[in-house]
């Protein structure tokens, strides 16, 4: 019986551990909550995919009333495997938690910060397991405004700002979207996913498809950071706690990239999307500048937050690119790349957010020599920055990798060549932090530092030993993507 | 305002009133429009308006900041319980025909809680947004 209500349950465990955080007024029994939740999802999640796996997409009908009436949870190999993406995540953050919510959020708040978690991982679950097109905007929302909450938690004053910025932009996003849905709503008259794309061959006025299409897509860019869409995010990233900047950047734009995929090969269909349109060129180009300007810009930032935000809109462009190269090989590395960048950036944030709690500033001039007074962490830097520039042996050269080959196969020799200029450029951003950290004398910022508390220190190690290991093993992130992949270009209509 | 009889007086005569339409409104939702957000508008501007006229203090110890901390996550409580009971008696989430002997019953009873869950949060939630309103530059 449990079993067949697995897909409610992600969501409504998250909820009502949202809910139960909310009564609480310490920060201590609130994480409990909140440790909790985020160690069930992944059992949840990971079972669910095994069940796709073995016997084919499952469907839950809420409520009891049957799709395309009712709202249906749709999981099938590509949600399946980003549910375990977000669920690990969060699963991994949450014992680091502690002790840096501890730190950075004022103690009347730091119950306030799980809800806004917790609320956000049900938001982000929700617009990944259902499949129907209004209530995966009913979870954007839900997502998107608990994030903001979550950004202006942050210390700094200019974390306010940063919010007030991503919310104006996160809601013309989510208008767009709903616009979108709404049009494609009027030329078919249904919301559930796969009832629309059934419909869709049907409707002889193609203008106003065209139109939803049009609106679906800048909607959901703005909210997976597609440059040049991507302003909000430097900020919102630099500024928010610790704790949520990892989470952020491993799961949020993730998500919203699996929106895009869903809408492209689920809904309007490959043929329609990449040869009728010039979606593929479009989605190349802005992949591209991405990939060249944003980690440009990131070489020259002074803040290490913000410079690894900035990598993560170049790292999402690597993404989109898969997505535009749209044959087999470039899409699973599209999709293992969501999966890869979201460890190694994970990665990232958490070991940025122990020097922190440490020394109060990621500011580079502050962490001359920091090297030498916290090795582990500075060494788990270095690693998951290897991962990030695509060496081999880490999970960011397998990515690429299948990137490359997708675009062999398309007969675009000069896009690998652009591939590896670009890796050439995070070499740099990478290559200044490890100047600064391991070649230069200690400075005072760093005199008196130490290595973090264990309970932070297990959870970075944790993410950057899965950089290594999925640099080896590529059964569980290639093989299902390859799957994924397959699925989304086999509904090929 | 707090001088002005006319308006204290009324306002207490017709505090009662304002509830039961908000009541009304929200039992008025299984047959028409209505339903549970407009009935804790209703009710949520009921203490607005006790608050304009009686001052925001008087309105902090009728609906005091901490109940509404309650009622926000309360209502909410509410809505995905009775979801989960529904999973607990053999449904799926939200479907509130196993709620009774037969599903008529089963979704009026399960539509009527739910409704309840919106009343209080709703209320709680425009409530608190007048007080943070208010309460700047105090």
């Amino acid at each position: 019986m449990i079993a067949a209500q697995l897909p409610a349950l992600q969501i409504v465990i998250p909820l009502l551990g949202a809910v139960l955080t909310a009564m609480m007024r310490r920060g201590s029994w609130a994480w409990a909550v909140a440790l909790a939740v985020s160690w069930t999802m992944p059992l949840i999640a990971g079972s669910l995919l095994m069940q796709v796996l073995s016997t084919g997409p499952i469907s839950y009908a809420l409520g009891g009333w049957n799709p395309p009436w009712g709202i249906e949870y749709r999981i099938d190999a590509l949600n399946g495997f980003v549910l375990v993406l977000v669920s690990l995540i969060g699963a991994v953050i949450m014992p680091y938690a502690r002790v840096s919510v501890e730190k950075e959020i004022a103690p009347k708040k730091q119950a306030w910060f799980y809800t806004m978690y917790l609320l956000c991982l049900c938001g982000l679950l929700g617009i990944t397991i259902t499949n129907d097109a209004f209530n995966a905007f009913v979870f954007l929302e839900v997502s998107s405004l608990s994030t903001y909450a979550l950004i202006a938690l942050g210390r700094d004053r200019r974390a306010l700002l940063a919010a007030y910025q991503y919310l104006i932009l996160g809601t013309i996003g989510a208008t767009l979207y709903v616009i979108g849905v709404g049009l494609l709503y009027t030329m078919t008259g249904t919301l559930n996913l796969s009832d629309i794309a059934g419909r869709l061959d049907g409707v002889e006025n193609i203008r106003p498809i065209l139109a939803a299409l049009a609106f679906l897509t800048v909607g959901i860019s703005l909210k997976l950071a597609l440059f040049p869409l991507h302003v909000w995010l430097p900020n919102a990233y630099a500024y928010a706690p610790s704790v949520a900047t990892a989470f952020l950047a491993a799961t949020a734009t993730k998500v919203a990239v699996y929106l895009l995929l869903r809408y492209y090969f689920s809904v309007f269909g490959v043929t329609f999307v990449f040869e009728t349109l010039p979606v593929s060129t479009i989605l190349l180009t802005l992949s591209l500048a991405a990939m060249f300007g944003a980690s440009i810009v990131a070489v020259f930032q002074d803040d290490v937050k913000r410079m690894l935000a900035y990598s993560s809109v170049a790292q999402i462009g690597y993404i989109t690119l898969g997505i535009a190269l749209a044959n087999q090989t470039g899409l699973t590395g599209g999709i293992v790349h969501l999966f890869n960048h979201a460890l190694m950036k994970g990665a990232l944030f958490l070991v940025i957010g122990a020097v922190f709690f440490r020394i109060g500033s990621v500011k580079l001039d502050d962490l001359a020599g920091l090297g030498r007074r916290m090795p582990i962490t500075m060494g788990a830097f270095v690693i998951a920055g290897l991962s990030i520039i695509g060496t081999p042996g880490t999970a960011g050269f397998i990515s690429k990798w299948y990137l490359a080959l997708g675009a062999l196969e398309q007969g675009s020799w000069w896009l690998v060549l652009l591939l590896v200029a670009s890796s050439f450029i995070s070499i740099v951003y990478i290559g200044r932090v490890v100047e600064v950290t391991w070649f230069r004398p200690v400075g005072k910022m760093v005199a008196g530092a130490r290595e973090p508390p264990t309970s932070m220190l297990i959870p970075s190690l944790i993410l950057v030993a899965a950089t290594i290991y999925f640099g080896f093993d590529t059964t569980m992130t290639a093989g299902v993507a390859e799957k994924a992949a397959e699925a989304l270009l086999g509904a090929n209509r | 305002m707090r001088l002005d009889v006319i308006f204290r007086a009324t306002m207490k005569i017709m505090m009662p009133f304002i509830l039961v339409f908000a009541l009304y409104v929200q039992f008025h939702g299984d047959f028409g429009p209505g339903g549970g957000f407009q009935a804790g508008v209703i009710a949520a501007a009921m203490v607005i308006l006790y608050a304009i006229i009686f001052g925001l203090d008087a309105a902090k110890r009728l609906a005091p900041p901490r109940l509404l901390e309650i009622m926000i996550p309360l209502g909410v409580l509410i809505f995905a319980g009775v979801g989960a009971i529904n999973m607990m008696l053999g449904g799926n989430f939200l479907d509130y025909s196993v709620l009774a002997h037969d599903s008529v019953h089963g979704q009026e009873y399960g539509i009527l809680l739910v409704e309840g869950g919106v009343l209080i949060t709703v209320a709680g939630t425009m409530t608190a947004i007048f007080y943070l309103i208010a309460g700047r530059g105090r």
